[in-house]
């Protein structure tokens, strides 16, 4: 079996067409993507002694919230500090890892559930889950950018997309199997938990069968990799912890810290800012039909602008994000004072497709940067950026927010600081991105290093 | 894309690899517009 996951015997044959490896990402991402929608089992979760209702016992929502908080937490722990594995032990042993612990996770929380002991729904889809996610969510990337020399942010941009899209799957797949399971003394949670649990297991597991690396030297027919290298893209390779030192790494970490920070804040509130910017007119109906069409476009902006990153290059993509992102925010607190609901929407979609598309051009940007040997590694530390602005942007959103309310500020109105505050966010974002020069020689990995690390 | 194809991939293998990850996201985009244009109807 160990030889089996060794990155030797994933070695792609002749005749191996590079079109299999995205379906193999896809595999991992549309599984952890499921992250997305665990807001489904909050509320049957605070019913599983009372079943119609919340009974004494019952687990509390605050206490469930630590669910999915521990998870994110974990996911980027472990994209940070296995990083390095996933890249030297190459991506079918990382699939393979991730998908006995994402599947194992929700085999452990099955149990929590089963005998009520929230520690072990901490333990299984928290921690073992989180770690699953962080591996799954790195472990294509590379590889991808391996086989796609020449369309790396299409590449990547489609397994990130998955990663988007795999709520759209896990949130209908879950409310139908609670549905199936539930009977007038039971919720049913534990048993859609096994389900989901061994159906993931046994996708991921695909994937990871699936996926094949190049032999060392391979290029797409009639590529011809650019004589005069690009500006901003470098043929060699820095090492890891070298990437680091850099500060080309800290400013892409802060160009997709702040870009996350001002998409994620208005995601999570987006519902509750459609109905008081336009009270009367956006009903909470409605406004769930909003929050699916944001999820929608978050996804599509993950493919559309990291394959549009591909012809205008990263640097010009962040600076589309950052420029039209600053009006589009500057712009919802007009469109909300004039009434115009239609544009409120397209500002939205506009401004979440470009959440999405920051987090699918960062792994070619860091290609760009630092090259392919590490790439991968390098994301995982990059992700600690997205655990950031995850605190970050909600905890701006919903206490500027309540603060204007309590100043006296109508609700209506209460949004407007926060789009200005993020508008002011992108335009440090625009700056970091405009600071992002190539990386300097010295930080590209010695021969002696490359002998040792060996050359993927 | 076809040239890759010659050797040890299949055009078989590449609809069958697609239509298992692109059928169920398939499925997930279609559930979600059809809920959001009711939602919005």
């Amino acid at each position: 079996m160990a030889s089996f996951l060794d990155r030797d015997r994933t070695v792609a044959r002749p005749g191996f067409s590079r079109w299999m490896v995205p379906p193999a990402a896809l595999c991992i991402h549309l599984c952890i993507g499921q992250v997305y929608a665990f807001s489904v089992f909050n509320l049957p979760m605070t019913k599983l002694i009372g079943i119609t209702q919340s009974a004494a016992a019952d687990w509390k929502l605050t206490d469930l919230g630590w669910i999915f908080s521990i998870a994110i937490f974990c996911l980027g722990l472990s994209a940070a500090i296995m990083g390095r594995w996933v890249e030297e032990g190459g991506p079918r042993r990382a699939m393979f890892t991730a998908a006995l612990c994402f599947g194992g996770g929700f085999l452990v929380s099955a149990f929590g559930i089963s005998s009520h002991q929230l520690w072990l729904v901490y333990l299984g889809y928290g921690v073992l889950g989180g770690i699953g996610l962080g591996l799954g969510y790195i472990s294509p990337v590379s590889t991808l950018i391996k086989w796609f020399p020449d369309r790396p942010g299409m590449a990547t941009g489609m397994a990130i997309m998955g990663f988007g899209g795999g709520a759209f799957v896990a949130s209908p797949l879950s409310v139908w199997l609670m549905k199936h399971f539930s009977t007038s003394t039971h919720v049913g949670v534990a048993e859609t938990f096994v389900v989901m649990g061994v159906v993931y297991l046994a996708f991921m597991l695909v994937g990871s069968a699936i996926v094949r690396v190049p032999a060392p030297g391979w290029q797409p027919a009639g590529y011809v990799a650019p004589l005069t290298p690009k500006k901003l893209v470098t043929t060699q390779d820095v090492y890891v912890y070298q990437a680091l030192k850099t500060p080309q790494f800290w400013l892409i970490w802060w160009v997709l810290c702040l870009n996350v920070t001002a998409g994620i804040g208005v995601l999570g509130q987006a519902s509750a800012m459609s109905q008081e910017m336009f009270p009367g007119r956006v009903t909470p109906v409605a406004a769930a039909g909003f929050v699916g069409l944001m999820s929608l476009f978050n996804m599509a902006g993950r493919f559309f602008w990291a394959s549009t990153s591909d012809f205008i290059g990263r640097k010009n993509t962040y600076f589309i994000f950052f420029a039209l992102g600053t009006v589009l925010y500057a712009a919802v607190p007009y469109t909300g004072a004039v009434g115009n609901l239609s544009l409120f929407v397209l500002c939205f979609l506009v401004i979440i497709s470009m959440y999405g598309g920051g987090f699918a051009t960062v792994p070619a940007y860091l290609r760009d940067m630092f090259g392919t040997r590490y790439v991968g590694a390098i994301h995982g530390w990059l992700i600690t950026a997205w655990s950031a602005a995850g605190i970050l942007g909600p905890v701006l959103v919903n206490y500027i927010r309540q603060y204007q309310i309590d100043s006296g500020v109508p609700k209506a109105q209460a949004y407007n600081v926060t789009m200005d505050i993020m508008a002011a966010l992108l335009v440090v974002g625009f700056l970091c991105n405009f600071m992002i020069r190539s990386v300097h020689e010295r930080h590209y990995m010695r021969e002696e290093l490359l002998d040792e690390v060996g050359v993927a | 894309m076809r040239e890759q194809t010659a050797g040890g991939t299949t055009a078989l293998h590449l609809i069958l690899a697609w239509g298992f990850v692109g059928i169920p996201l398939a499925w997930g985009v279609i559930e979600t517009v059809r809920n959001a244009l009711a939602l919005f109807g």
